[in-house]
C-alpha cells in the first residue's frame, strides 16, 4: 500500500500515519522541518513501514508544488491514499485588525491545500483508484467569533471536497474529508483542555478507520456532528452575540 | 483529557500549568520553574505531582527511534509507554527485560523511579537495562548519560524520581522471548515460613515470582504464582482493556466484603493445579484489565505502602508487620523476595530482602499512625519504603531510609521539584 502524508509532522498525521506504518505500507512524508520529519520518520520505520521518503517543503510557497507532486510520482507509480493534513491554527483575536495576516492564514489552510489537493485529485481520477483524504474542521461548519478566519478557510475546503467528490468517484477513487473537533495536538496547546477534548491518538484510529472505509465526511469524534449541527441552526442575531 | 493526577488519587494534583513536550531536540525554554515531567501519574503518592509548579507532560514524546533486531535494543522517547512499546516488540520476539504490575507506565518513569517486577531475583531493576538516556537540563544542556559518559548523572537519573532534568529518550536492552505465553503454575501456602521455603524454591527455578497473602488471618495464607515464559507456541490474542465507571461500588470495597473476597480468591486458586499456559497480559498486568481500577476507592482514594525488609534482618519483621496491618486491613497483600543483584541507580528502592505491597483505602483514624510505626518498624530493620508509592512519610523517615539523599540532592536540577521531594527533603532533621 502507499500512503503520502502531506503535512506529516502534525500530531494527527502522525497518529494516522502510525496506523498505516503497521499495516506495513510505503510511505510517502511531507513537512516543512526537516529535524522534526526525520523524527516522526524514524517512528514509523520502527512501527513497521517498510519503505519511506522524506521531502522538506514549504506549503506556503506555491511555486514547489509540482515538484511535491513529481517526488510522489518518481517514489509510488500508484498511490492508494493520499492524506493532507497541515494547517495553521492563528489567534484571532491577534490578526482580527491585520488584514495580512488574515490573507496569510487563509492563504495557507485554503488556498494553498486546494493547490496542492486538486493536483492530487487529478492523479487519482487518471489513475481511477485510491482515496483522497483532507482535513477540514467544524470551525468551517459556522463561522465564529473566535476563530473565523481559520474556519473560512475550512469552509472554502469542504465545499471544495463536497465538488470534487463527484469527479473521483466516477472515475473509482474516493474523497474522504475529516472535521475533527477538539484534538489534543501543538495546534490547540495554548487552549485549556476540557473534557471535550479527544487524544490525538484516539483521532489517529477514528481517521484511519474512516480513510479505510471511504466515509465521504467523517467527524472526529463522532458526536461533534451533533453539536455542528446544533450549530448552523442558531440564528445569525444570536451567534453576533456570543464570544466563542 | 488527563486531569494529571497521580494514582492514589489521594493528594489532589493542582499544577499551576502544564506544557506538553512535543520534540525531543526543541525542548519549550525551561527557565522559570519548578518543573516535573510528567508521564501516566501511575506513581501513587506525590513523587509525580508538582503542586504550584509546572508538569512537562511527556506523553506526546512517544516516538521510536530505532530498533536492532538482532541484537535486542530499542531506542526510544521517553513518554513511550511498555504498552506501545510491546506492540512492537512482542511480534519480533522480544520482551521488556523488567516491567511493574502495569503496562501504562512510560519508559521515563521506569527510569525515574527504577522500577522492578516479578523477575527481579534474575533481572535485578529496571535501571540495569539501560544502555544509555538523555538528560535535558533547565540550562538547555541535553547530555548524553552512560554507565561511562556522564555516570554520576546517570546513576542519580536512575531512580532520581525525576528531579535531575527531562529524559527524553533511552536505549534499552531487550528479553528475547520465543512465545509471548507465560507457563504459569500457582501454589497455596499457610504459613510466612511455608512461603519463605516455597519463595526460595520458586526462585531457583522460575523466572517470575510474586505472591499474594490473605492478611486478615493469622496464621497468615495466601497463593505463590510463578510462571516461566513458553518455550514455544504464538501466544494469545492481546486483551482489551476498559473503563468502567467505578466510583459507585467503592461501598463494597469494605472489610467484610473483602474477606469473602480472600475466602473465594484464595480456594480459587488453591484448587488449581499444575502448569497452565497463559498470555502474558493476565499474568503480568491482571489489573490493567479494568484501566481505571484505583476508582474503585472511591473519591477519597487510597494509599499504598511499599517497603522492603533486608535478608540480614531475618523474616522477624516480616511477621510483626503483617500482624500490625491486621487491625487496619489491607485490601491487596503482595510480597516478593528481592535478589541480590545491584542497581545502577543512586537512589534504587530495591535492595536484598523481602518486599511487601499493601492498598489501603484512605479514611479511618487508625491508619496513618499505624503507618507511621511500620515506618520505625522498617527503619530498625535496615530497610527503606519505596517513593513512587509514597503519600504520607515523614521526613525524617525518607533520610533514614535514603541516607544518600543529600548526595544525591547535588544532582538536581536547581530548576525542577517535586511535591514528593518538597514534602520529604525540607522537613524534619
Amino acid at each position: 500500500m502507499n500512503v503520502a502524508v502531506i503535512g506529516a509532522t502534525s500530531g494527527i498525521a502522525e497518529a494516522v500515519a502510525r496506523r498505516f506504518a503497521k499495516e506495513r505500507a510505503r510511505l510517502f512524508l511531507a513537512a516543512r522541518n526537516p529535524a522534526k520529519l526525520r523524527a516522526v520518520a524514524d517512528d514509523l520505520r520502527v512501527r513497521g513501514a517498510v519503505e519511506i521518503f522524506v521531502h522538506q517543503i514549504d506549503f506556503a510557497d506555491f511555486a514547489v508544488h509540482d515538484a511535491l507532486i513529481a517526488a510522489v510520482r518518481e517514489r509510488m507509480p500508484t498511490l492508494d491514499v493520499v492524506l493532507i493534513a497541515y494547517g495553521t491554527l492563528p489567534d484571532q483575536k491577534a490578526i482580527d485588525r491585520d488584514p495580512s495576516a488574515q490573507v496569510a492564514a487563509f492563504t495557507l489552510n485554503a488556498t494553498s491545500v486546494i493547490s496542492i489537493a486538486s493536483r492530487f485529485a487529478s492523479l487519482l481520477e487518471d489513475q481511477k483508484s485510491g482515496t483522497l483524504a483532507v482535513i477540514g474542521s467544524v470551525a468551517g461548519d459556522r463561522g465564529r467569533r473566535s476563530n473565523y478566519v481559520y474556519g473560512s478557510a475550512k469552509a472554502a475546503v469542504h465545499a471544495w471536497c463536497d465538488g470534487v467528490r463527484g469527479r473521483l468517484e466516477r472515475a473509482g477513487a474516493a474523497m474522504v474529508l475529516i472535521k475533527p473537533g477538539w484534538i489534543d495536538t501543538a495546534m490547540t496547546a495554548h487552549l485549556a483542555k476540557g473534557p471535550l477534548f479527544m487524544s490525538a491518538d484516539s483521532a489517529g484510529a477514528a481517521i484511519h478507520a474512516a480513510i479505510t472505509r471511504r466515509e465521504r465526511v467523517a467527524y472526529v469524534p463522532v458526536w461533534w456532528r451533533a453539536i455542528s449541527f446544533a450549530l448552523k441552526m442558531i440564528p445569525s442575531s444570536i451567534l453576533a452575540r456570543v464570544s466563542f | 483529557m488527563a486531569p494529571y493526577e497521580s494514582w492514589g488519587r489521594f493528594i489532589a494534583s493542582h499544577p499551576s500549568s502544564v506544557v506538553p513536550l512535543r520534540w525531543r531536540d526543541s525542548l519549550p525554554p525551561l527557565s522559570e520553574g519548578p518543573y516535573l515531567a510528567y508521564g501516566k501519574g501511575r506513581s501513587y503518592g506525590d513523587s509525580c505531582l508538582n503542586n504550584g509548579g509546572t508538569l512537562l507532560d511527556a506523553a506526546p514524546l512517544s516516538r521510536l527511534i530505532d530498533f536492532d533486531r538482532q541484537r535486542g535494543i530499542i531506542h526510544c522517547e521517553a513518554g513511550l509507554t511498555l504498552d506501545a512499546l510491546l506492540n512492537v516488540i512482542v511480534p519480533t520476539g522480544w520482551f521488556v527485560p523488567v516491567t511493574p504490575g502495569t503496562k501504562f507506565v512510560t519508559i521515563g518513569g521506569c527510569i525515574a523511579n527504577d522500577v522492578h517486577g516479578k523477575n527481579h531475583h534474575r533481572a535485578g531493576t529496571f535501571g540495569r537495562h539501560i544502555v544509555s538516556l538523555t538528560l535535558v537540563r533547565s540550562d538547555g544542556n541535553q547530555l548524553h548519560c552512560t554507565p561511562n559518559e556522564n555516570a554520576e548523572l546517570f546513576a542519580a537519573t536512575i531512580g532520581g524520581l525525576g528531579l535531575t532534568g527531562v529524559i527524553t529518550t533511552a536505549e534499552i536492552t531487550l528479553k528475547s522471548i520465543a512465545s509471548s505465553d507465560i507457563d504459569q503454575e500457582q501454589i497455596a501456602f499457610t504459613s510466612l515460613e511455608e512461603w519463605d521455603a516455597l519463595s526460595g524454591e520458586s526462585d531457583a527455578s522460575h523466572e517470575y515470582t510474586v505472591s499474594w497473602f490473605d492478611a486478615s488471618r493469622s496464621p497468615t495464607r495466601g497463593v505463590l504464582f510463578r510462571g516461566n515464559h513458553a518455550a514455544e507456541g504464538k501466544g494469545h490474542a492481546q486483551r482489551p482493556s476498559v473503563s468502567l465507571p467505578l466510583r459507585p461500588f467503592s461501598i463494597f470495597l469494605q472489610p467484610a466484603s473483602m474477606r469473602l473476597f480472600n475466602e473465594a480468591y484464595f480456594w480459587a486458586n488453591a484448587r488449581r493445579r499444575g502448569v497452565h499456559r497463559v498470555g502474558f497480559d493476565p499474568f503480568f498486568y491482571p489489573l490493567d484489565a479494568l484501566a481505571n481500577w484505583n476508582e474503585l476507592y472511591g473519591k477519597r482514594g487510597f494509599v499504598q505502602y511499599q517497603c522492603v525488609i533486608p535478608t540480614a534482618a531475618g523474616l522477624a519483621p516480616v511477621t510483626e508487620l503483617l500482624a500490625r496491618i491486621r487491625e487496619v486491613q489491607s485490601f491487596l497483600t503482595v510480597l516478593k523476595r528481592f535478589g541480590s543483584l545491584p542497581s545502577p541507580g543512586m537512589m534504587s528502592f530495591p535492595k536484598e530482602g523481602v518486599t511487601v505491597a499493601l492498598d489501603f483505602p484512605v479514611g479511618g483514624p487508625r491508619l496513618m499512625p499505624l503507618l507511621d510505626d511500620l515506618d520505625r518498624l522498617v527503619a530498625k530493620a535496615g530497610g527503606a519504603v519505596y517513593p513512587a508509592k509514597d503519600a504520607r512519610m515523614s521526613g525524617e523517615s525518607f533520610k533514614r531510609f535514603f541516607p544518600q539523599w543529600e548526595a544525591f540532592a547535588r544532582y538536581i536540577d536547581p530548576r525542577f521539584s517535586s511535591s514528593f521531594w518538597r514534602r520529604v527533603a525540607y522537613s524534619g532533621p
